[in-house]
């Protein structure tokens, strides 16, 4: 039995200056169904998105919602079409409390009645399992939560469409499965979900359709059950994926001193880590493993002292060295890509080439500036090298796409010519083949003699690189496995591991 | 063909106050068509340029400063007048009590008063980068004080500096036909100009601003930064004021400087630099002070009574700004290419 | 559906009630300081009440920046905007019809312009509102001396009934050295104040408009995803402050009686520093607005001490900045100490970037 399409989107055109972001776009939402929208980045999936919320005004198409056409203008027109939103960015007020934060900007009455909204509030958190009290101000909220009180918003709202952009980044594997269960509870209730992600497996647990973009236009529609992961992604990719079973992992250098590239003893930062110990040999791939919080982040920035240092010892190729700032690591030969590419990665306003070169200039020092021509030199190098997508080396960096963004930051480290490197979630949020690219660059790096740390949040990418992973479970390293694994092997460690 | 085209887009940050400079000269011309005259009096070059170029130097050296400070902090420094009339009253007092008063004083007393503005500058900086206080707020402090404390150090008087040295340094040194505040503002200038090329002042300043958690990971320390512009800041004030009391001849605590920081943050603004940090033009910020000092100057020639030039400089602000703002702006680039291009029917989709 | 007991955890308190309570008690301990250091000026209730008689203009002004502030935004105008408004008020009463109706409803016309001015062009042309509000400053300001350069004197018989009126507190009062009891005497300005408090109060914890000002103020981005016309209330902030501003300065002529060009002069360093001193953060979404009332009354509590303790008039406005310094440091700590820089609080919107349509090619 088909359901009745709820909506639909005909030919929609959207175009930025210099960038066409959308063309000719189709797409179409049944009632009770969950829908993923997938594409690499660059594909136009957040841009659809915007406009069917009203925050982008569409160049050409049209919208039907239930069959009549309707032009959102702003997020309040959408919402009040019964469209409703939740974003990777929680678009919520940190300072207002957790109920007020659900109610606020939906009723038109002139004054807030907080003892029925804060009751309200409570029977929705209640009913959804969500640990908040309702009087809470929302900063005090962890960011998992605060996200569950922004779909729990959209869902008191009675929307026919709910869309969930990047609604599992920032979860653990609990929180996952509350939220497939709400998803179901309002497929049931005739809910369209339209659900946007990475995560290939989530995909296929909870979708009925996935639609594929690419570059800005439809590559197709299709019932999840009737397509195999493998087209899933060579259909993203626009290429087979036949590259990924060629990689070799590196097996690290086994020298008879072995004395190791990095060391640190009972290393502890101001973040709550518990104080470990951690060595990583030349040549070396190792990686972080562990659910979302258990402390891999933090960890590999106190090695990088991103995080104020509270304690340990470390030496670097046997030597006692004291690390008490990111610029002490830099000048040890330490390199650090950011988790959050673009709180802590890119400088938005400045080009491309001020982004690549600019740790390298720290290093050298404030007295001396690189030339212009170095400058460019070693921009465009690294623009060829790992083929960053750009109009020019004075483009201002925040114009590119995330993933050649990622690239430049890259680039930046690459530039440093660093003895260990630490990549957090080089691929997150990146397209199928520059994270294949990356993972061999990686692999490359490692052979030519460079330590590396990769961390990322799907263990296979992380089995595929890493000849050793570091198992993390509730900020504390629970142990270390090597040699041929499989992610049962990772996940029966974290299940055992700790007290 | 590329060259060309980063040369068009450093000059068309420019475009603002030079656009504004033009049309207040053009009114200018208006007026009266001897505006570009100049005459020499007593070997001295005198006229609209000449005295623009004097009357603006004070103004040209704190928007420099307020350029840094703005573009590392995203905020303001509200204190650089009264910063100006402390060091200024300890260079005073310095001289005066130095007998007989020779280059060597001059100079001796000059860089105590930097010394001070480093203080002063210091104070405000680590305020901002070590207690985390918005830049408004902390220089808030010293603009509601530093006035009293200046008026201490002058013994609550208002001094007086009669001697030959400062009357050159404040006007012309004999034989040199152009002002001396108008050269020492260029040497000034030329020497930002030297910092900018050998220093890494400019990559720091605009990393820190846009985004100071991303510079730390790349081994900025961004406290440090914004503490060094604030420092500067206050070198700079005391350069300021150190000219405006050897051009007044006497060190006024409540007058000297008065409000100034306002003309300064005007001038960063009109100067094509964004109030909320980032990058920075320090050209656009000298043209944009010379610029409010052409303003002025046409406002006092157009023979706009004194108390309405207020007024007008307001209204001009606001228009200024509106022209500016990114929200007109889009619109009239709708408007624009709405009469350029003849509407066209919308191409109706026929799909089921 | 899963029905799960959510732990009733204990809440913590709020930043802008924290705050608020630390601006309370150093208000105690200032005034309990001057309280015990200069009993013979303080201990009269008289005191008390006089600070708000002298200087209800400036209750009422700080009042109106408040929900600016908190709205993220800033306005310096306030200062000039009542200068003039005392000027253009006096000028009606003295020289126009006299109709004391009249020149109230000048006065809220004069301070209603200038917040809707600088409402459109802050809010709707996205312009940075330090540099409007400087303008308007500025516009204040010159019209104010170009309409009247010298202090006028206002003798309209009715208007100085107006001023002389005092309500009378029987219960509470002083017995003078005559052995006559003075009972203690409010102005009429006090009363405006107070119920401006009481207004205010209910519009930013009762009011949807309140409420928006505080979401706007937290994250910009975020209270226009959630539906708020962020335009709009960004605007309406504007033309309270600019209507208080006006109702400040006809406070300000019943007052002391005159217009003058040095009336209004400062208010706006001052009532930031009133804003700050109570709690209200300059970066917006935080402060109680009876921290309004309470940082002024620390503000006029520290001015009074200062000239208590003989010090001599210079002087006093460093030690009004010293304390104000002390002031700042501390609520830097607090907030530091809480941790809260952590959750990355809004930069002041007014400091922050415009809002573009970025590029982003994500997805």
């Amino acid at each position: 039995m088909q359901s009745e399409t709820m909506l639909k989107m005909e030919g929609i055109c959207k175009s930025f200056p210099g960038v066409r972001a959308l063309h000719n776009v189709d797409f179409t939402l049944r009632r009770g169904e969950i829908h993923a929208l997938m594409g690499e980045n660059g594909a136009g999936k957040s841009t659809l998105i915007k406009i069917l919320t009203g925050v982008y005004e569409r160049d050409a198409g049209q919208i039907y919602l239930e069959g009549s056409p309707v032009n959102p203008r702003s997020p309040q027109d959408a919402q009040v079409m019964g469209i409703g939103a939740v974003f990777q960015e929680i678009a919520l007020c940190p300072n207002l409390t957790v109920a007020e934060n659900m109610f606020i900007g939906r009723s038109r009455d002139s004054f807030v009645h907080w003892k029925k909204m804060n009751a309200e509030a409570a029977e929705m958190l209640n009913s959804l399992g969500i640990p908040a009290s309702p009087t809470q101000e929302l900063a005090s909220c962890s960011i998992a939560v605060q996200q569950m009180i922004a779909i729990a918003r959209a869902v008191d709202m009675d929307c026919k469409i709910l869309i969930l952009d990047e609604p599992t980044s920032s979860l653990d594997e609990d929180e996952v499965q509350k939220l497939f269960a709400l998803m179901r509870q309002l497929k049931d209730r005739g809910v369209g979900i339209i659900f946007i992600t990475h995560f290939i497996d989530q995909v296929y647990e909870i979708s009925d359709r996935i639609t594929v973009l690419r570059n800005g236009e439809l590559i197709g529609e299709y019932e999840t059950s009737a397509l195999p992961q493998i087209e899933l992604i060579a259909k993203m990719m626009g290429k087979a994926l036949s590259d990924v079973s060629t990689m070799k992992k590196q097996e690290p250098q086994k020298t008879d001193d072995s004395v190791p590239v990095f060391e640190a003893k009972d290393l502890s930062s101001a973040t709550g880590v518990k104080p470990f110990d951690f060595t990583i040999q030349k040549g070396e791939v190792n990686g972080f493993a562990g659910l979302l919080g258990s402390g891999r982040s933090e960890s590999v920035r106190a090695i990088f002292a991103a995080d104020r240092v509270t304690g340990g010892e470390i030496k670097v190729n046997g030597q006692r060295v004291k690390i008490r700032s990111p610029l002490d690591a830099m000048k040890q030969g330490i390199g650090y890509l950011p988790e959050d590419r673009k709180g802590d990665g890119i400088i938005d306003e400045l080009s491309v080439r001020d982004n690549i070169i600019l740790a390298l200039q720290v290093m050298k020092g404030f007295l001396r500036p690189l030339s212009r021509k170095e400058a460019e030199e070693f921009a465009e190098e690294f623009i060829k090298k790992l083929d960053i997508k750009t109009p020019s080396t004075s483009t201002p960096i925040k114009s590119l796409s995330g993933g050649n963004q990622q690239k430049v930051v890259l680039a930046r480290w690459l530039l440093t010519q660093p003895m260990y490197l630490i990549l957090d979630e080089p691929t997150r949020g990146i397209d199928v083949g520059t994270k294949v690219e990356i993972q061999k660059l990686v692999l490359q790096l490692a052979e030519a003699g460079m330590s590396l740390t990769f961390i990322s949040s799907e263990i296979d990418e992380m089995l595929r690189v890493c000849s050793r992973l570091i198992v993390m479970k509730d900020r504390e390293i629970v142990g270390e496995l090597s040699g041929d694994l499989s992610e049962q092997d990772v996940m029966q460690m974290i299940a055992q591991g700790g007290h | 063909m590329q060259r060309l085209k980063t040369y068009a887009d450093k000059l068309s940050h420019l475009f603002l106050p030079l656009s504004v400079l033009v049309i207040l000269i053009i009114i200018n011309l208006v007026k009266g068509a001897d505006y570009f005259k100049i005459t020499m009096v007593n070997g001295a070059f005198y006229g609209n340029i000449p005295n623009i170029l004097f009357g603006a130097s004070e103004l040209v050296i704190l928007s420099i400063g307020m350029t840094f400070v703005t573009a590392a902090s995203r905020g303001q420094d509200i204190s650089i007048g009264e910063s100006g009339a402390i060091s200024s009253a300890i260079f005073v007092q310095y001289v005066l009590r130095s007998g007989n008063v020779t280059i060597w004083t001059i100079l001796v007393g000059f860089l105590i008063s930097c010394v001070a503005g480093m203080i002063i500058g210091a104070f405000n900086g680590t305020l901002v980068s070590f207690f985390n206080v918005q830049p408004m707020v902390a220089t808030l402090i010293l603009f509601l004080g530093g006035r009293s404390i200046a008026f201490i150090i002058d013994g609550k008087v208002s001094p007086i500096l009669a001697n030959e040295l400062s009357n050159r340094i404040g006007t012309v040194i004999p034989g040199v036909p152009i002002h001396t505040p108008i050269i020492l503002t260029a040497v000034f200038i030329a020497l930002v100009a030297v910092i900018l090329k050998t220093t890494n002042l400019r990559l720091y300043v605009e990393a820190v601003g846009v985004n100071p958690s991303a510079a730390r990971l790349n081994g900025i320390n961004p406290k440090k930064v914004i503490f060094l512009t604030f420092v500067l800041m206050g070198i700079f004030s005391a350069v300021a004021g150190f000219i405006a009391v050897n051009k007044a001849g006497r060190h006024d605590s409540v007058n000297l400087l008065k409000f100034i920081m306002m003309d300064a943050i005007l001038a960063v603004a009109l100067g094509g630099n964004s109030l909320s940090g980032g990058k920075f033009s320090i050209t656009g910020s000298i043209i944009g002070a010379y610029t409010i000092e052409v303003l002025n100057r046409t406002l006092l020639r157009l023979e706009v009574n004194p108390e309405a030039i207020k007024v007008f400089k307001a209204v001009f602000i606001i228009v200024l700004m509106v022209i500016a703002s990114p929200v007109v702006r889009v619109y009239a680039k709708k408007v624009i290419d709405k009469v350029k291009r003849p509407a066209r029917a919308p191409s109706v989709r026929q799909t089921g | 559906m899963r029905s799960v007991t959510t732990t009733a955890t204990k809440t913590r308190l709020s930043n802008s009630n924290l705050l608020f309570m630390i601006a309370g008690i150093i208000f105690v301990l200032m005034y309990g300081f001057a309280l015990i250091s200069y009993p013979g000026s303080f201990m009269q209730f008289q005191t008390f009440f006089d600070l708000f008689n002298y200087n209800a203009a400036l209750f009422i002004v700080t009042l109106g920046l408040c929900v600016v502030m908190i709205g993220g935004g800033i306005d310096i105008s306030v200062g000039a905007v009542c200068g003039l408004v005392t000027m253009a008020c006096a000028m009606l009463l003295q020289y126009g019809t006299g109709s004391i109706f009249g020149s109230l409803l000048l006065a809220l016309g004069i301070g209603l312009a200038f917040g809707i001015v600088h409402g459109f062009l802050i809010a709707y042309l996205e312009i940075q509102p330090f540099i409007i509000t400087l303008a308007g400053m500025f516009f204040a300001q010159g019209m104010l001396t170009t309409l009247h350069k010298e202090p006028l004197n206002v003798t309209n018989p009715a208007f100085v009934a107006l001023r002389s009126y005092t309500i009378e507190i029987p219960w509470l009062g002083t017995v003078n050295r005559l052995g006559i009891f003075i009972p203690c005497e409010i102005k009429p300005g006090v009363i405006v104040v107070l119920v401006l408090v009481v207004l205010y109060f209910i519009l930013m914890k009762w009011s949807r408009f309140g409420r928006n000002v505080y979401a706007v103020g937290g994250n910009r981005q975020s209270a226009r995803m959630l539906g708020i016309n962020v335009k709009r209330t960004i605007f309406l902030t504007y033309v309270l402050c600019g209507l208080t501003a006006g109702i400040s300065g006809f406070v300000f002529l019943m007052t002391t009686g005159a217009g003058n060009i040095g009336n209004g002069a400062l208010f706006e360093m001052k009532a930031i520093a009133s804003n700050v001193m109570g709690g209200i953060m300059l970066s917006g979404g935080v402060g109680n607005l009876l921290g309004a009332p309470i940082g002024t009354m620390t503000l006029l509590t520290i001015n009074e001490l200062i000239r208590a303790a003989g010090v001599q008039s210079n002087l006093q406005a460093i030690v009004s900045g010293l304390l104000l310094y002390v002031f700042i440091v501390l609520q830097s700590i607090v907030m530091s100490l809480r941790g809260s820089t952590r959750f990355k609080l809004a930069l002041p919107t007014w400091l922050r970037s415009q809002d573009k349509e970025k590029v982003e090619n994500q997805g």
